[in-house]
């Protein structure tokens, strides 16, 4: 019973049965690993991609609706994206785990909103748990990705004696 | 260990030797004879020109092999600069890897086992990585000289390029390499004056690893895919210490994908050809438990008799007895118009990321594991107990973790038994990967234990404590240590014992008391201190407002009196950069608190306001002494960071057992720090020229006391128990 699934542009037959969720199928069958297992219940957002654009918890959607929907995964997003450079250079991650998600949620809202308020981020962001405890970084960046200004970043005395 | 055993005679040993000699070497840890040297029998000890923690490729490029995981601490970039700084490396172009795990070469010199943790990945390697570094750079350093025909001491080094300034003559690491190589690597290399660090301290130190993070390219366990590798799930029993009765794998062997069920000592595992359909064979088994030995008690019930045993009423026994861990004076004689409080602290999830997994391949006398090990000796170990070979001889690759906060560290190595006990049954060295669901994980314990607190402290005729009464009640995690069991577990009563304030108080008498729970327990982030600092500085502050004083000056003349110097610099850093004590804005109250832990002090003062009840946070102004600042901008991360965490718990986290069945079992009902709960943390590093001590758990246990000293300071009303948000 294979359908078939358009991942990151491009046609992919799966073999998976119809209810299974779309993040196992990414994960197992696909090997599109940077997508991440948190909850199973749309609680965490770690294992977000975007479904015609849309933040999707791919833990909770099956792929049986997915035949004619175009998905997106940080796979695609190439390494250099806006928001992955901000990323990288705000040293957001810590473990890392969550990131992936993230920044799908982060990409789909400077898509939509370029210039997000404070608001904004907390209606695109706070459906994310990041229990390293990154979330500062995540503003600043997202910020910095749309071209704002983020808060000044904690000033940190010299280390010298 | 006087026979040296060598993979050839233990290829030919028996199986009954073998199983013998894991018991000796299992053994070797509790008497504390060189366990690593023991444990890495069987072991690759053979490393290239530069030793095991360094390699240098045929283009110049430098690798930093790092002996501790990664699991969001930042220490990867740390342990690399330090490497750079000494050798004079181009830090843009070093990279970092993970060691395989041989306790000889790659024991946390803290604990004589290859591990991590107690913020030491950082202390613990200073000495010795800065010595490789600088060995390396001198054996550079002398190929140059002796082609050159230059004196040694006018060669220099900088981002990876050798050069003599007299004879305008320079080489790159990769030039020199082959000639480099043959030195001899000196026995006491010299060191850099740090006054002369061009790297360490300095903004140029960034994490190694952030673009993999940020690309999805970073490799965790829950992302190993090899060649026929099954998925695991394992149905567990609903109370702790509860066996399988019977089962029927039935209808779960009917689910497409299922392979095969087995019994394993925790419970009936389904390997399945995924996840997806491990889990639904999973959820198919029909399992009865025995649960003859389990414990029903409700976590109420077991706070209850833990209140029961510090007010006396219930008397200690033989077996369980009181120990005292600082005394001096006669309580008997205090005197005077006594402070009392007590504090109930709640079981707490670490809750990670990536729930726990593991990859194991078993085969006849080899076992692989490949996940993100934290304590890789005792992993060693346990698996070899398993499958009766020599623990050195047990191949780890550790990968980076979605965390831990401690988790991945426990003596019996839970999930990875529970993974080799099913790799075992599949054997053939077929690969299995163990996948536990967030409510596997959630319910699985290992929890922070329960604590309770009585404080009773009598002031002087200034105001300050004369006398300190202090009972702490709470189970052992150190219980089953292969280290053996302390005399006294100091990790239940660090922070209050070697308190500045019992220091300074003429009268102590504070005791132990750790009950037997059937809930495995475990070190959280920052540990003892997850209750010790709140009970201290919170007391504190109590006692301030009593005396009619002001909180920070109040710390201010106790850190004098006690010689807590450090103490006193990061609360007068805090201080000045909060502009304490000016008033805090309409609506917003200030609390303080500091506290030490892992070597480092750390003192917060936040802002904070009730909404609808709820604490909400914001600014957090933070300043430590960690010693040597390695990354200023890593160290300002990991306060960031273990504010929310410590923040997380303190509002929200708490596991509750009913009937002995823990009731939270996802995020859902174990609720944790969002977004946009998340204050905003400005962090300032106290300069300073002692060795680097612990980033990665001193910044949590702060926040929970300094929000508390807040409510204090606007309703007057002192928090008696954790979290904040009851339900």
């Amino acid at each position: 019973m294979a359908m078939t699934l358009d991942v990151n542009g491009k046609p992919l037959a799966v073999k998976a049965a119809p209810d299974t969720p779309l993040l196992w199928v990414l994960r197992d069958e696909l090997q599109l690993t940077g997508t991440k297992y948190g909850c199973g219940v749309s609680q965490c957002g770690a294992c977000t991609v975007l479904v015609d654009g849309q933040p999707t918890r791919s833990c909770v959607t099956p792929i049986e609706g997915l035949a004619a929907a175009k998905i997106t995964t940080i796979e695609s997003l190439g390494g250099a994206h806006p928001v992955q450079a901000a990323w990288v250079k705000h040293d957001v991650p810590q473990c890392g785990y969550c990131q992936s998600g993230q920044i799908m949620s982060a990409v789909a809202l400077l898509a939509k909103t370029p210039k997000p308020t404070e608001a904004d981020i907390d209606g695109a962001m706070d459906g994310h748990i990041c229990r390293c405890g990154t979330y500062q970084r995540i503003r600043a960046a997202i910020k910095d990705a749309a071209g704002l200004t983020p808060a000044a970043v904690a000033p940190v005395a010299p280390a010298k004696v | 260990m006087n026979a040296p055993l060598t993979p050839a005679n233990i290829t030919g040993a028996t199986r009954r030797e073998v199983v013998v000699s894991a018991t000796l070497v299992g053994g070797a840890l509790l008497v504390g004879c060189s366990p690593g040297d023991l444990l890495s029998v069987g072991a690759k000890t053979e490393f290239g020109a530069f030793g095991p923690f360094i390699k240098i490729g045929a283009d110049g490029a430098v690798t930093v092999v790092s002996k501790h995981i990664e699991f969001g601490q930042g220490n990867h970039t740390g342990l690399a600069a330090i490497v750079a700084e000494e050798l004079d490396a181009d830090w843009t172009k070093v990279k970092v890897e993970q060691a395989p795990a041989i306790a000889k070469v790659y024991a946390n010199t803290g604990m004589g086992v290859q591990g991590t943790g107690g913020s030491s990945a950082i202390s613990n390697s200073w000495d010795q990585l800065r010595k490789a570094g600088a060995s390396a750079r001198a054996m550079f350093v002398e190929a140059a000289a002796n082609k050159w025909s230059a004196p040694v001491g006018e060669i220099s080094v900088k981002d990876s390029v050798v050069s003599h300034a007299g004879s305008a003559k320079s080489a790159t690491f990769a030039e020199l390499l082959p000639d480099a190589a043959k030195v001899t690597p000196p026995a006491a290399p010299t060191l850099k004056d740090p006054k002369t660090f061009t790297l360490i301290g300095t903004d140029k130190v960034r994490r190694k690893d952030s673009q993999a993070k940020s690309d999805g390219t970073a490799r965790f366990t829950q992302d190993v895919h090899l060649p026929d590798m099954l998925v695991a799930m394992v149905a567990h029993a609903p109370r702790f210490g509860a066996k399988v009765a019977t089962f029927d794998a039935a209808e779960a062997k009917k689910v497409p994908g299922v392979v095969e069920v087995y019994q394993i000592p925790t419970g009936v595992a389904v390997v399945a050809e995924n996840t997806w359909a491990a889990k639904k064979g999973r959820d198919a088994l029909s399992v009865t438990w025995n649960e003859d030995a389990a414990e029903k008690r409700s976590s109420a019930t077991i706070l209850a008799q833990y209140k029961d045993l510090a007010s006396g009423k219930t008397p200690a026994t033989d077996k369980m007895k009181w120990q005292a861990f600082e005394s001096k004076g006669d309580i008997t004689k205090a005197t005077g118009d006594a402070f009392e409080a007590t504090y109930d602290f709640p079981f707490l999830a670490h809750a990670t990321m990536e729930p726990m997994n593991c990859v194991a391949q078993v085969s006849m006398g080899k076992a692989k594991l490949t996940f993100g090990s934290q304590i890789p000796t005792v992993d060693q170990l346990n698996t070899a107990k398993i499958v009766a070979m020599l623990p050195g001889a047990v191949e780890i690759e550790t990968l980076f973790a979605g965390g831990s906060f401690g988790r991945r560290a426990n003596f019996q190595s839970d999930y990875v038994a529970e993974c080799v006990e099913i790799a075992k049954k599949v054997g053939k060295d077929r690969p299995v990967k163990l996948v536990w669901t967030r409510e596997d994980d959630m319910t699985a314990g290992y929890f922070r234990p329960i604590v309770h607190h009585t404080v009773r402290v009598t002031l002087d005729k200034d105001g300050y404590p004369a006398s300190w009464r202090h009972r702490v009640v709470t189970q052992s995690i150190m219980k089953g240590s292969p280290m053996g069991e302390p005399k006294l577990d100091e990790t239940a009563v660090e922070g209050t014992k070697g308190s500045p304030y019992l220091k300074a108080t003429p009268i102590v008498d504070a005791q132990l008391i750790q009950p037997d729970v059937g809930v495995p327990v475990l070190w959280w982030r920052s540990v003892g201190a997850t209750h010790t600092a709140f009970a201290m500085e919170h007391t504190i502050d109590q006692l301030a407002r009593k005396a009619g004083k002001d909180p920070v000056e109040y710390r201010r003349a106790i850190y004098t009196k006690a010689g807590a110097n450090r103490h006193l610099a990061v609360l007068n850093l805090a201080a000045e950069k909060a502009g304490w004590p000016k008033a805090a804005a309409d609506g917003w109250s200030r609390g303080v608190a500091v506290h030490e832990s892992f070597g480092s002090v750390v003192a917060q003062i936040a802002e904070v306001k009730l909404v609808d009840g709820v604490p909400k946070l914001g600014k957090v102004i933070t300043a430590v002494d960690c010693g040597t600042a390695i990354s200023p901008d890593q160290i300002a991360a990991q306060m960031e960071g273990g504010t929310c965490y410590g923040l997380s718990a303190a509002l929200f986290g708490q596991v509750t057992l009913k009937d002995g069945a823990v009731e939270q079992t996802n995020f859902d009902t174990y609720r944790v720090l969002r977004n946009t709960e998340a204050p905003t943390v400005e962090t300032y590093i106290v300069p300073s020229g002692n060795a680097p001590s612990g980033v990665g758990e001193p910044g949590t246990p702060v926040i929970a006391p300094a929000v508390a000293n807040a409510i204090l300071a606007m309703t007057g009303q002192g928090t008696t128990s954790l979290p904040f948000v009851k339900a």
